[in-house]
């Protein structure tokens, strides 16, 4: 990753433009051209130094609902655990924390009525309790880590 | 949000294509015009359902090794108070009152750090500690370990 590609993760994580060539519209801005960076992007993409590109979708502005849940996961159920609870669609994101509850995941549902039953589910097919954990409220989300 | 709506959707969560002109490669895609699917995503992010389109980075991939939950028990008569003054400092990505799940879980206030070093995490924490005073009668910082998913939402086809 060079001076570059740490300028074009930055910009892009602001925002990108919704016009008929928007990858030109923001070459030009960062004054490279367009091919340059379609290809940066196609290799931070394929590196993982970028997770996705695109739009992010708010579950609970579509009319569906978010959690955070956790497990306490025993150590050598790890893996296999993990494989179970990646594999719904529903889970948006997940994370081996260093604590006794060791797996946390957010859910993003497109209704809301989703969340208990794939709890449920997840509890069935692993046999452990699922610690859920909805948002009483928001206070901040938003700050961009710059690369 | 409509049946169209929610096509675009399904043909965006997983990347915005990276040709010349991705919404047209969309729209080909669902059998519509360009303009009506920047028309449509223009609604989508003006209403919040898109939250903005652009680049998502792995934390560790640009130098974030240390991304700490921090998780504070606080009173919940002050949370909301508290909450908004640990979520106005500068380094806090998320911050958010969840449920106490007792007696596994006693922590209500929820505080997410990224440092490039443990010091810099451990400063925020620190920060963060001094600006709750008594009022956190007890707090732990889970650091992940590793990302086992990333892919954001995903509606069913």
């Amino acid at each position: 990753m060079d001076q570059l590609d740490k300028r074009i993760i930055n910009y892009l994580q602001q925002g990108f433009p919704i016009c008929v060539s928007p990858y030109r519209q923001v070459a030009e801005t960062l004054g490279i051209e367009q091919a340059e960076l379609l290809t940066r992007l196609e290799k931070l993409l394929a590196d993982g130094v970028l997770s996705r590109f695109g739009p992010i979708f708010h579950a609970e502005q579509m009319g569906g609902a978010l959690t955070l849940a956790a497990i306490k996961v025993p150590e050598q159920r790890f893996d296999e655990v993990t494989d179970i609870v990646n594999a719904f669609p529903e889970v948006a994101h997940n994370y081996a924390r260093n604590h006794a509850l060791n797996m946390w995941f957010v859910l993003a549902t497109e209704h809301r009525e989703q969340v208990a039953s794939v709890i449920a589910n997840i509890e069935q097919q692993t046999g452990l309790r699922v610690y859920n954990m909805p948002k009483i409220s928001e206070y901040y989300v938003g700050l961009q880590l710059e690369a | 949000m409509d049946a169209i709506d929610r096509q675009i959707i399904q043909a965006t969560q997983a990347g915005l294509p990276l040709i010349a002109e991705p919404y047209q490669a969309v729209a080909e895609q669902l059998g519509i015009s360009a303009d009506e699917v920047m028309q449509r995503m223009t609604a989508m992010q003006n209403s919040g359902v898109i939250r903005r389109i652009g680049a998502v980075p792995n934390h560790y991939k640009i130098g974030y090794r240390y991304n700490g939950m921090t998780v504070w028990d606080v009173d919940d008569a002050l949370i909301d108070e508290l909450g908004a003054q640990v979520a106005a400092l500068p380094f806090v990505s998320h911050c958010y009152h969840r449920p106490r799940h007792l007696p596994d879980w006693r922590y209500n206030l929820f505080a997410m750090v990224h440092g490039k070093t443990e010091d810099a995490a451990e400063q925020q924490v620190a920060i963060i500690a001094e600006l709750l005073g008594a009022h956190a009668r007890d707090h732990q910082v889970l650091y992940s370990s590793k990302i086992l998913k990333k892919t954001g939402l995903r509606i069913a086809g």
